[in-house]
């Protein structure tokens, strides 16, 4: 026999139970702040921004190194934050006498950012650091603070290190820069607007390899008249490195 | 029966729980309260805020110090294969194909060329997250574990990821990984926990050349809103239509 009730009680209480476990599961299973500003734990975002923080930043430290930080300020170091090459140093802000950061005393800390590399910016100071006063920690002459020599410089090699390298290497190693230059006083402060000269006659190199030449005798000659006369002796061989012939 | 403490009946048993619970759950979401200190009780309005990265190709010079200070800011695991920033060096040869390489994200700087490449032109490009308007690895998370939070920040909800990986197959840009002990997905973050206090990201404080910059698009006096204007802009991989807010100046065709 067909009784309605009897079927509507149990499933309208099997109904009720599974909303409520709907319910009951939500409200257990889903955050309490989900969807607050869209479909995601609101509160996730404060939990992202408690973050410890790790590096303070350099303005942070002007507070009780101000003598460095000025000089640095002043400087071709200036761009470069002090945490670049000391480290995170927030814990030291907070605590100076228990923690002190690091301090970098190896060459490669610097070649980091000043060894040549074909890949950098052409304008960026770039050194050879297998060339560059070798075995010498960099800052017996570079204040990190400051990095630039207050003197000028005595060598030529000091801003013609590509030409110095290939020359010292080459047959003309033994040749002073001066035999072939003269170069003015002002040349090694100034060097944009004291110009050094260049030779223009081939008489310079005639001076030891034309074959009249008065010169020691284990240098090749030639004969300046006639060896391709036509042309300057440097359209053909590079002067800093004379055997290369282009 | 051994035991004499008094057995619960039914009535008293409903009573307790009904008591007890509410008690328990005002302590457990007060604890939770607790972590909303910085949305709700501090200065800080996210909706006034609309952060964006600037990058200046020309300008870096592939010292990795962005991808090492990185790593130290958000305790990025150290090995090889896990980053939130790294520096790529670009070098195209006069005929074919670019190459492109990132030991160890440029940490330790970048090994000489093997003998002989020809170069064309070379270059560094640092790479992050690029923090999408329309960020697909937003879409596929199945649990709204990652999220564009109002200031405009992709995050990752730590506690709720689940791990599925979708996030991490979904980005066009490499930019997300799976972190080994957590076992969730893990990204750039803009340095939240810093910009939301008036700090740089790391990567940005570290940077010695202004190869990154960090700002708002909203704000005329942004450092950013200048770069956007002086420079000719790219984005990454622009026909994917994800939107990024990291913007490139400089950026060859060859950038992807
Ligand atoms: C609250 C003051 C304070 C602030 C801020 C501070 N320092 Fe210091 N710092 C000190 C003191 C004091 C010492 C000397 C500690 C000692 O010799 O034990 C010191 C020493 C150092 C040293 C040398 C450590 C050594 O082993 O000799 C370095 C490097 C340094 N600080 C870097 C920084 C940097 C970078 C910052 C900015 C992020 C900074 N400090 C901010 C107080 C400060
Ligand atoms: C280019 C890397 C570099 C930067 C940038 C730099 N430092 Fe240093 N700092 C060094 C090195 C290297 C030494 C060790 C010098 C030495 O041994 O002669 C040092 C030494 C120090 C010392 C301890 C010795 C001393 O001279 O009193 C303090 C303090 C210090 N630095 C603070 C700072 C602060 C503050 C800044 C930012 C304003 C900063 N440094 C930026 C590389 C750097
Ligand atoms: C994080 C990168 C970085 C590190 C590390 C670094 N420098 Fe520099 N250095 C720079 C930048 C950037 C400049 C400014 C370049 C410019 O003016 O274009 C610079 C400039 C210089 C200059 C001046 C070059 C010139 O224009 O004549 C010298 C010298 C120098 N640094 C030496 C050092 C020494 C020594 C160290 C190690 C203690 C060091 N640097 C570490 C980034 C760095
Ligand atoms: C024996 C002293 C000495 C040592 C050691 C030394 N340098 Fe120099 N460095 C010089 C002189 C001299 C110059 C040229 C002076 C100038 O231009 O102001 C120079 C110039 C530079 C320049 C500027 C190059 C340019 O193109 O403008 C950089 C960068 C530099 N040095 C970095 C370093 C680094 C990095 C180290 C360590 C690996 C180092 N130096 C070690 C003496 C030294
Ligand atoms: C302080 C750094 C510095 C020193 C030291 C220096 N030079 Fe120069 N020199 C330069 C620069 C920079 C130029 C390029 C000037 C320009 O093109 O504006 C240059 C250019 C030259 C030129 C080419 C001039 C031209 O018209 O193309 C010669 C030749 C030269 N230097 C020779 C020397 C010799 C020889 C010495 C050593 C006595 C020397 N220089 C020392 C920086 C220097
Ligand atoms: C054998 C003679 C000779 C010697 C020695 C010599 N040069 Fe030159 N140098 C020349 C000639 C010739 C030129 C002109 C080349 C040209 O115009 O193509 C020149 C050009 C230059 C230039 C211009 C740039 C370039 O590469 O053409 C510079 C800079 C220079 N010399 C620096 C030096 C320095 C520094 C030394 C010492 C380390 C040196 N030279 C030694 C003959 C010499
Ligand atoms: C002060 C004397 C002197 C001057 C001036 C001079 N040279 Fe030389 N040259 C030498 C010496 C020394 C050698 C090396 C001889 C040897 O190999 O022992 C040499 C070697 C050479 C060689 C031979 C390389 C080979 O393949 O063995 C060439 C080519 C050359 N020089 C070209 C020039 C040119 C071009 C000039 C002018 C820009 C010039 N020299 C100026 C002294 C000089
Ligand atoms: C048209 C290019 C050209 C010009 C210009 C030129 N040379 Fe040469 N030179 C050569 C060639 C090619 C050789 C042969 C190299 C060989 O045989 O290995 C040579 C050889 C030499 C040698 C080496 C001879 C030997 O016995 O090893 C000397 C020294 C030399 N030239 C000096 C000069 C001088 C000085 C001038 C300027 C008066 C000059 N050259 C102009 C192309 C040129």
């Amino acid at each position: 026999m067909f009784r309605p009730l009897h079927q509507l009680v149990p499933l309208t209480i099997i109904f009720a139970i599974a909303v409520t476990a709907f319910v009951v599961g939500r409200m257990y299973l889903v955050p309490e702040t989900f969807g607050e500003y869209g479909h995601y734990r609101a509160d996730a975002v404060g939990e992202v921004a408690s973050q410890e923080i790790a590096y303070a930043g350099y303005q942070v430290c002007y507070d009780c190194h101000d003598d460095i930080y000025d000089e640095k300020m002043e400087s071709n170091h200036s761009g470069v934050s002090c945490e670049v090459c000391h480290g995170p140093a927030a814990a030291h802000t907070e605590a100076p006498d228990e923690v002190t950061p690091d301090i970098p005393h190896g060459r490669s800390d610097c070649v980091l950012c000043h060894g040549y590399n074909p890949s950098r910016p052409s304008g960026f100071p770039q050194i050879l650091p297998e060339l560059h006063n070798t075995g010498k920690p960099c800052m017996v002459c570079h204040n990190p603070h400051a990095p630039v020599l207050d003197h000028a410089p005595t060598e030529c090699s000091a801003c013609h290190r590509k030409i110095s390298s290939q020359k010292m290497v080459s047959h003309h190693a033994l040749l002073e820069c001066s035999q072939c230059h003269t170069v003015a006083e002002g040349h090694r402060t100034n060097p944009a607007s004291v110009r050094a000269d260049k030779p223009e006659s081939k008489d310079v190199c005639g001076s030891c390899h034309d074959k009249g030449a008065e010169s020691s005798r284990g240098i090749p000659r030639v004969d300046v008249e006639t060896h391709n006369a036509r042309y300057l002796c440097w359209d053909c061989h590079y002067p800093h490195q004379p055997e290369v012939v282009r | 029966m051994k035991n004499n403490k008094p057995q619960m009946n039914r009535r008293e048993f409903i009573d307790t729980v009904s008591r007890k619970v509410p008690t328990w759950l005002a302590f457990v979401s007060a604890f939770g309260a607790g972590e909303l200190i910085l949305a709700k009780d501090s200065d800080y309005n996210p909706e006034d805020h609309d952060y964006a990265m600037g990058i200046e190709i020309h300008n870096c010079i592939g010292c990795g110090r962005c991808a090492d200070a990185c790593k130290n800011e958000n305790k990025v695991p150290r090995e090889h294969s896990y980053f939130r920033t790294w520096v790529e060096r670009y070098v195209i040869p006069p005929e074919g194909e670019a190459i492109v390489d990132s030991p160890n994200g440029g940490i330790d700087g970048f090994p000489k060329l093997k003998e002989g490449t020809e170069i064309l032109r070379s270059f560094f490009v640092p790479k992050l997250c690029n923090h999408c308007a329309e960020a697909p690895c937003v879409q596929v998370c199945p649990v709204g574990a990652t999220f564009t939070s109002r200031d405009g920040v992709v995050l990752v909800d730590e506690s709720y990821c689940v791990g599925c990986r979708y996030c991490i197959q979904a980005c066009p840009y490499g930019a997300r990984y799976l972190h080994p002990e957590t076992h969730t997905a893990d990204k750039c973050t803009f340095c939240y926990h810093r910009i939301t206090k008036g700090l740089l990201p790391a990567c940005v404080e570290v940077c010695p050349t202004g190869a990154r910059i960090f700002g708002e698009k909203g704000r005329r006096s942004s450092p950013l809103r200048r770069f956007l204007r002086f420079n000719d802009i790219t984005v990454l991989k622009p026909g994917l239509n994800t939107q990024p807010k990291v913007y490139y100046a400089g950026a060859d065709m060859e950038v992807r």
